[in-house]
């Protein structure tokens, strides 16, 4: 038996049971075709390509694996900055922890909400992004995502937003399985920051679709909380028209399994699209960045960073593609990963992945691994620096240049303090 | 001040000796200098003063007054007092040079536990003491030692020392890679700081660094041991006539 058809039969069977969620409207048969496109695909395995440096098992099975709920007495993320709340509580939004859904330039509603209504924007975006973004690789649990979210929102924006929305996302069930699918389209002209940060259940399942009209912007920042049990795999989709810009930033530290994919498309001349993330785990921890960028216009810049600091046994992943079409001429490209080893027992895996057919381009990529330079840390000893704040100082400067990719200045400095108060909290 | 009693030290990968009994001792209030020809052990003698990895004592001790400097952290080192300017200071990509200077002075003043100072009174004390090795806001912000010239980075290492304040100095060929003004600028930032309660190691190739920090004692190294002991004059043979007499003279 083929690995396809053995992989269909095993979806089938554990999705015998499985339908999509009823008394949605017009969202009912988007679903379906969702479901079907699972059903085809079936459910992520092993022995995919695509999975090779991480067991999509947990994140595929029918049954969740319970996380237990991190306690802190942190002050939230973001608290600092003036922001539009929307709280999901192990997927599920929580009306009366959020803010009103209005702000200027813009409508945000919930998905269960606009189904509802027989005309409306939503529903020519709703799973649009993430069945293109299965060619020319299949990402089933996208797909699953699309069927079975029961939760999320729809933003629209229509000029400049100063108030960045906040998607926060609670954990409070030690076995809540989340599937949020949230859409967002911003006009012509128009700019956005989206926030996002917490764990959100013991298994998420996140899927944001982002359609960017021409010269529109969006900005997103994101961490993903800090329960050390907790399992992610999170799907960001976005398709960019002419001189429009595309910014996503995310931070991760501690989680036992995260696949974080972004799929972009540059479809519009003069576009950028710049993705980067940080993460810093130790143990049983498995990051995973997987990011598809399609350059199908002429003059876009891409532009990926990430950094990842291991140890104690824990691994990273990074898959990262350009493919430049025949016609994206003058395209920029460039990707870097890099991981930080502060131990000989953690791993770091990285598939860096360039296809070009048009011949006047220029891209670059680089991966390196490797330990804390003993030059700088001996330098930082003689002065009377002591050694594990001497590491952690290096440690955060590596990581500060992934950090440094988010634009807006007083997001990148919170993030680099919570990064510098963490490592200081577990130097005790 | 510092006591340095037939000091035999090895490389810890290799089965190569490299001191062979270094007998030294600075006074407080002193300026001692060590001149010798390439691959004498010069370096070597201050990085295992300092605390680097990759050395083995085999013999002998090095004393900070009294204390035993060899059973010590270099970190531990650094807080007892000793301070190493590096003939090649280390370029550390990501740490601005203020954080890393602050985090040191108040790392030192939390081991000899004494408070540590505010962010307000570094910045002042920094600013003046920066002021006169004419290091700009801009060299206090950017990564430590990254971009630096040559005699930035030289500048940099008498900027530390002077806000570290340290008992004993050991500078380790400082005048290499200087051009004459940036020498005197460099020298002028270690002649102010010559105290009376504070002892200078001073290694150099060149007398010519000696012409701008006087020595009171010089010593010619090589093979592995100080082979001779003089004063200033001694700097100025060597200048003239090379080590070939020298060395000549005590085989």
């Amino acid at each position: 038996m083929s690995l396809q058809k053995a992989k269909q039969e095993a979806t089938a069977a554990q999705l015998t049971a499985v339908s999509v969620p009823d008394g949605a409207g017009w969202l009912t048969s988007l679903r379906e075709d969702a479901l079907k496109r699972v059903h085809t695909m079936g459910l992520p395995s092993r022995r995919d390509e695509y999975w090779k440096y991480t067991r999509p098992d947990t994140l595929a099975a029918a049954d969740v694996t319970p996380a237990a709920l991190f306690e802190n007495d942190e002050t939230p993320m973001f608290d600092e900055i003036d922001r539009l709340k929307v709280v999901f509580v192990d997927g599920v939004f929580d009306a009366d922890a959020s803010d009103d859904l209005a702000g200027e330039n813009l409508t945000i509603e919930r998905l269960v909400d606009v189904a509802k209504a027989d005309i409306h924007w939503a529903k020519d975006l709703y799973g649009a992004l993430e069945l293109a973004g299965q060619t020319p690789v299949e990402r089933p649990l996208a797909a699953y995502n699309t069927a079975m979210a029961t939760d999320g929102v729809v933003i629209r924006v229509t000029g400049a937003v100063s108030r960045p929305v906040n998607l926060i996302h609670k954990h409070l069930d030690t076995t809540s399985d989340a599937i949020l699918h949230h859409v967002v389209k911003v006009e012509e002209g128009a700019s956005f920051t989206l926030l996002e940060n917490g764990p959100a259940a013991a298994r998420f399942n996140s899927v944001l679709e982002v359609d960017i009209a021409d010269k529109a912007a969006f900005n997103h920042v994101r961490t993903q909380g800090r329960d050390h049990e907790r399992r992610v795999a999170t799907h960001l989709f976005t398709r960019l028209g002419e001189e429009s810009a595309f910014k996503s930033f995310t931070l991760t530290a501690n989680g036992v399994l995260t696949r974080n994919e972004c799929v972009i498309e540059l479809t519009g001349d003069n576009a950028i699209a710049h993705v980067a993330g940080a993460c810093v785990g130790e143990g049983d921890f498995h990051h995973d960045d997987t990011v598809f960028i399609t350059h199908d216009a002429v003059d876009c810049e891409s532009r990926q960073v990430f950094k990842k600091v291991l140890r104690n046994g824990a691994t990273g992943v990074f898959q990262g593609k350009i493919l430049v079409k025949p016609d994206a001429q003058k395209t920029d490209g460039y990707q870097i990963s890099q991981s930080l080893l502060l131990d000989e027992d953690s791993q770091f895996l990285a598939k860096p992945e360039l296809e070009i057919y048009a011949d006047d381009v220029a891209c670059s990529h680089g991966s390196t691994t490797g330990a804390i330079d003993e030059e700088g840390l001996f330098y930082l000893r003689a002065r009377g620096v002591p050694k594990d704040i001497a590491t952690d100082l290096m440690t955060l400067a590596f990581l500060a240049e992934a950090v440094e990719e988010i634009e807006d200045e007083a997001l990148a400095d919170e993030i680099l303090a919570r990064l510098e108060s963490w490592l200081e909290r577990r130097r005790g | 001040m510092l006591e340095i009693k037939g000091l035999e030290v090895k490389l810890e990968d290799e089965d190569k000796q490299i001191l062979k009994g270094v007998d030294l001792k600075v006074e407080a209030g002193k300026v001692h200098a060590i001149m010798g020809p390439n691959g004498s052990g010069k370096s070597t003698l201050s990085y295992v003063l300092s605390g680097r990895d990759g050395y083995e004592v085999t013999g002998g001790s090095a004393t900070l007054e009294g204390e035993d400097l060899l059973e010590l952290e270099a970190e531990e080192r650094a807080a007892a007092g000793l301070f190493l300017a590096f003939q090649y200071p280390v370029e550390i990509p990501g740490v601005g040079n203020m954080t890393f200077l602050r985090t040191a002075v108040n790392a030192q003043r939390k081991a000899r536990g004494e408070e540590e100072l505010s962010a307000a009174d570094f910045l002042k004390v920094i600013r003046e003491k920066a002021k006169s090795l004419k290091i700009d806001a801009d060299m206090l912000k950017r990564p430590v030692n990254v971009g630096f010239s040559g005699g930035e980075k030289k500048r940099n290492e008498i900027l530390q020392m002077a806000m570290l304040e340290p008992k004993m100095c050991i500078l380790d060929e400082t005048d290499s890679g200087l051009d004459v003004d940036a020498m005197k600028l460099v020298s002028e930032g270690v002649n102010a700081l010559r105290d009376e309660g504070r002892g200078f190691l001073v290694i150099t190739h060149y007398q010519r660094l000696l012409d701008h920090i006087k020595p009171d004692v010089v010593h010619i190294m090589a093979n592995g041991r100080i082979v001779k002991t003089g004063g200033p004059e001694l700097a100025l043979e060597v200048e003239k006539n090379g080590y070939a007499d020298i060395l000549a003279e005590i085989a």
